[in-house]
């Protein structure tokens, strides 16, 4: 027995131990250097609704990502068949993610269906008529390519977005991606939610483009809209009123370069006016390109296109080499700022949708860890009371096992790198409750035992042996509760799942093993006459 | 030295049944209402499940609520729902029904308007949540999903250690607690949303801890006593494990009082679920569950397969 005793009395201070060598990074202010050499020193993890910030779910528009594709073997069917001279009326995407084809005759469609076999042979066929003499295809993607330009959206996107979030600067982000389409990030401890949303859900596709000044503009916004133009509009804000104006522009369609061809962008600022913008510098590439584009469109205005918005639209005065050009607008400097950020980490290859922003201000979760640990200490101290006044000395006993409870509870907290929530901080009061519950019921049968005159000792060893079984039964269905919440719930629900579920477990360690030595030990010491229970 | 809060008891429970059965049956009535509304989009669902954007802004001074309320109508947000928190100035405005309710912007606007007609009250965001109508159905269906599981999980591990006529009675005893506390909250108009789901779930562990403990005894007396009628053995059962069943139930209350009344806002509600729970699982677990395996098994056989 003595034995037997000694071993569990070790277990118990063990654990006692590591749980608060766990527990003290948390508790200390600052740790001294040996201490981190030696012992752990991460403080426990708190969820964004107790340390504020900001949730977000994106969803990736995968959809679009295929348009852009389709769009590419569009323009690019086109041109083969020009270069072949191959006559063609129409060739363009559809809204149902198809390339439509219309081919004048049949001279053409041979030649045609030859190009097909030879370039797109994963484009399929899937529609054909001919009518009135012409020939009407409608291709489309193969699945697989689809799919697969569906999730390297996702896996680009997340990768942009990372590189987004660590320029502009946040400790702990968390990127991962959620289901098949959507990336969720967590930005712990935010100042400006509202910045950072513009920074993250920003598509940022930079397109030079040219305006289309031969055709009227006013003939444009009448809804006559030349072939193969758009009209795209710049916001100008009054610098005095700061009231906002859409001008609009006749553009160009087709992108002469995008952003792809940078290699870094950078707020600057105008030494001569006080004013920012952006100057951006292209790869080798990049800057033949705008070097070609500008010696072949002098005096023709070039206008830079940031997410379909014009920026701006200079008269290109001369050739321009050296790979250098800049975007001007009415920023302030942290837009800037921000501008060449997403310049920098470069465009999202879909744009992004927010379907779920759950942001937290600092007072909020400080608040709530207040609170919290106000009712978890007027809770715990009721209980320890109430168990005190109504079981005697074995009261005291069971109280022990609360203590041991709520430091192995935090220890395992801690230890695991769990994250506390708020919910959590609920789980846990709720855990206090149900903790002393196994002693009640041990407890509760050695008083009937003692009822039917068993001896103290033997009225425990019965009691316990009795209860035992119970109190399996019991956490277990608890524990399966806990386990489908885990699985399923999201954020602070899981949080919950988990305080639970460890506050079940650590819970039967304490009462069979925590309370059960105390008797033993008291047995041992003393033949007991009576028990105050 | 202890105290003994009931001593020996010797209640006809069994015989009480048929007015537990009415109470229970009014309870789950309108649990099911409440459950039926909720599903058909009619009651007061969350915005995590109905999608909608959520502001709290908490105010320096006083928030004066007819002004809010005018300011929010004027500004088109009639369907605005409002929760003030005297304790801290805290003011929580809700958008769920329409349209544009979870609108990314949508915060931003109301935060830009609050500004603007509340000059002398200065306020910040404590909180603001946006929930796309997609997330929202997901989550529904996830929540569904968890339910199931959790219940047949409960029914299995019941009837494995016991008996199916007790995993189906605790079952029950236990879908029982749970609409009732739906039903109650939809009575009082309150919120269900993701965090009363977890107080339901949690509730539903507790509940099924509570039953178990009364079906042990009940398992143990029946091997012990093969003679005796059915009812006499379920009563006694109840009777000795009762002292056990309030006390539990007393401690759980009592964190939960603390919870209630000093855990904040947030957790108010959550909290409140699980104190009326606690009082509808106790009940349940003497009232309902034991009675059905009454009811089920009273023309068998009285021996029961013993397993331990």
């Amino acid at each position: 027995m003595w034995r037997s005793i000694q071993w569990r009395v070790g277990l118990i201070v063990a654990l006692l131990v590591i749980s608060i060598l766990f527990i003290i990074p948390t508790l200390a202010g600052s740790l001294p250097k040996w201490w981190t050499k030696f012992f752990p020193s991460e403080k426990i993890n708190l969820g964004l609704d107790l340390r504020g910030g900001m949730h977000l779910l994106l969803e990736v528009e995968v959809q679009k990502a295929v348009d852009s594709a389709l769009d590419k073997y569009g323009s690019d069917i086109k041109d083969a068949l020009t270069k072949k001279d191959i006559p063609f009326e129409k060739v363009e995407r559809t809204a149902d993610a198809k390339i439509g084809i219309v081919l004048p005759d049949s001279k053409a469609n041979d030649r045609f269906n030859q190009v097909r076999s030879d370039q797109y042979s994963n484009l399929k066929v899937a529609s054909f008529r001919e009518q009135g003499g012409k020939f009407l295809y409608s291709l489309e993607m193969n699945p697989k390519e689809a799919k697969s330009i569906e999730e390297s959206a996702v896996r680009q996107g997340l990768e942009t977005i990372r590189n987004r979030v660590d320029q502009f600067g946040v400790a702990e982000p968390v990127i991962v991606p959620q289901g098949e389409d959507q990336i969720l990030v967590q930005l712990p401890g935010i100042k400006d939610p509202q910045r950072a949303i513009e920074l993250i859900g920003r598509t940022a596709l930079l397109e030079f483009k040219l305006v289309d000044d031969e055709n009227s503009l006013e003939e444009a916004l009448k809804g006559n809209i030349p072939p193969g133009d758009e009209v795209i509009y710049q916001k100008v804000t009054d610098k005095d009123t700061g009231v906002v104006t859409r001008r609009p522009y006749l553009i160009k369609k087709r992108a002469l370069m995008t952003g792809d061809v940078l290699t870094d962008a950078r707020m600057r600022i105008k030494s001569d006016f006080n004013e920012p913008y952006v100057s951006i510098d292209f790869d080798a590439r990049g800057a033949r390109l705008f070097d070609q584009i500008t010696a072949e469109n002098v005096k023709k205005r070039l206008a830079i296109v940031l997410d379909n918005n014009v920026y701006s639209a200079p008269v290109i005065q001369e050739r321009i080499s050296g790979g250098k050009a800049q975007i001007t607008g009415s920023f302030t400097p942290e837009e800037a700022s921000d501008l060449g950020i997403v310049l920098r980490a470069g465009a999202l290859p879909a744009p992004v949708k927010i379907i779920q922003n759950v942001t937290v201000g600092p007072s909020l979760g400080e608040d709530s860890i207040r609170k919290g640990i106000h009712a978890a200490v007027i809770g715990s101290a009721l209980v320890v009371v109430f168990m005190a006044v109504y079981y005697g000395l074995s009261g005291l006993i069971a109280d022990w096992a609360l203590v041991l409870n709520i430091i192995y509870l935090l220890g395992a907290f801690a230890a695991m790198r769990a994250t506390l929530t708020l919910p959590g901080i609920a789980g846990i009061i709720l855990a206090i409750g149900m903790a002393v519950d196994s002693n009640v019921l041990m407890f509760e049968r050695i008083r009937e035992e003692l009822r039917m005159g068993k001896t103290p000792r033997a009225a425990v060893d019965a009691g316990y042996d009795k209860a035992l079984f119970t109190i399996i039964d019991s956490h277990v269905t608890t524990l399966i509760t806990a386990m489908v919440l885990f699985q399923f719930g999201t954020g602070p629900i899981k949080g919950f799942a988990v305080t639970l579920s460890m506050g079940v477990i650590i819970n039967l360690f304490s009462a069979l093993i925590g309370t059960k030595v105390i008797f033993d030990w008291i047995n041992t010491k003393k033949q007991l006459k009576t028990l105050s229970i | 030295m202890g105290i003994e809060l009931l001593g020996k008891t010797n209640i006809n429970f069994i015989g009480l049944r048929r007015y537990a059965f009415v109470l229970s049956a009014i309870l789950v009535t309108v649990g099911i209402i409440a459950f039926v509304q909720l599903v058909r989009g009619q009651g007061n669902l969350g915005i995590d499940f109905a999608g909608g954007t959520a502001v709290q802004l908490k105010f320096e001074k006083e928030v004066e609520m007819d002004k809010v309320r005018s300011v929010l109508d004027a500004n088109g947000f009639k369907d605005s729902e409002l929760q003030h928190f005297t304790e801290g100035n805290k003011l929580l405005i809700q958008l769920k029904k329409s349209k544009e309710a979870s609108d990314p912007k949508i915060g931003d606007r109301l935060v830009a308007i609050f500004t603007k007609e509340f000059t002398g009250n200065k306020f910040v965001v404590d909180s603001l949540t946006i929930i796309g109508p997609k997330v929202g159905k997901n989550l529904q269906h996830d929540t569904l999903i968890a339910v199931i599981i959790s219940a047949i999980g409960m029914i299995v591990y019941i009837a494995w250690r016991f008996e199916f006529s007790f995993g189906f009675a605790a079952c029950a005893a236990t879908f029982h607690d749970v609409l009732s506390v739906l039903g109650i909250f939809f009575l009082l108009g309150k919120e269900v949303n993701l965090l009363l789901v977890t107080a339901l779930l949690t509730l539903a562990g507790y509940s099924l801890t509570d039953t178990v403990v009364v079906y042990d005894r009940i398992r143990e007396n029946l091997r012990l006593r093969t003679k005796d009628f059915l009812g006499d053995v379920i009563n006694s059962s109840i009777n000795e494990v009762l002292s056990r069943t309030i006390v539990t139930s007393l401690t759980v209350f009592l964190v939960l009082l603390a919870l209630f009344f000093f855990g904040g806002e947030v957790i108010h509600d959550f909290s409140f679920a699980l104190l009326i729970g606690i009082v509808i699982g106790t009940y349940s677990s003497i009232f309902v569950a034991s009675p059905i395996v009454f009811e089920w098994r009273k023309g068998k056989k009285v021996r029961i397969r013993s397993k331990r």
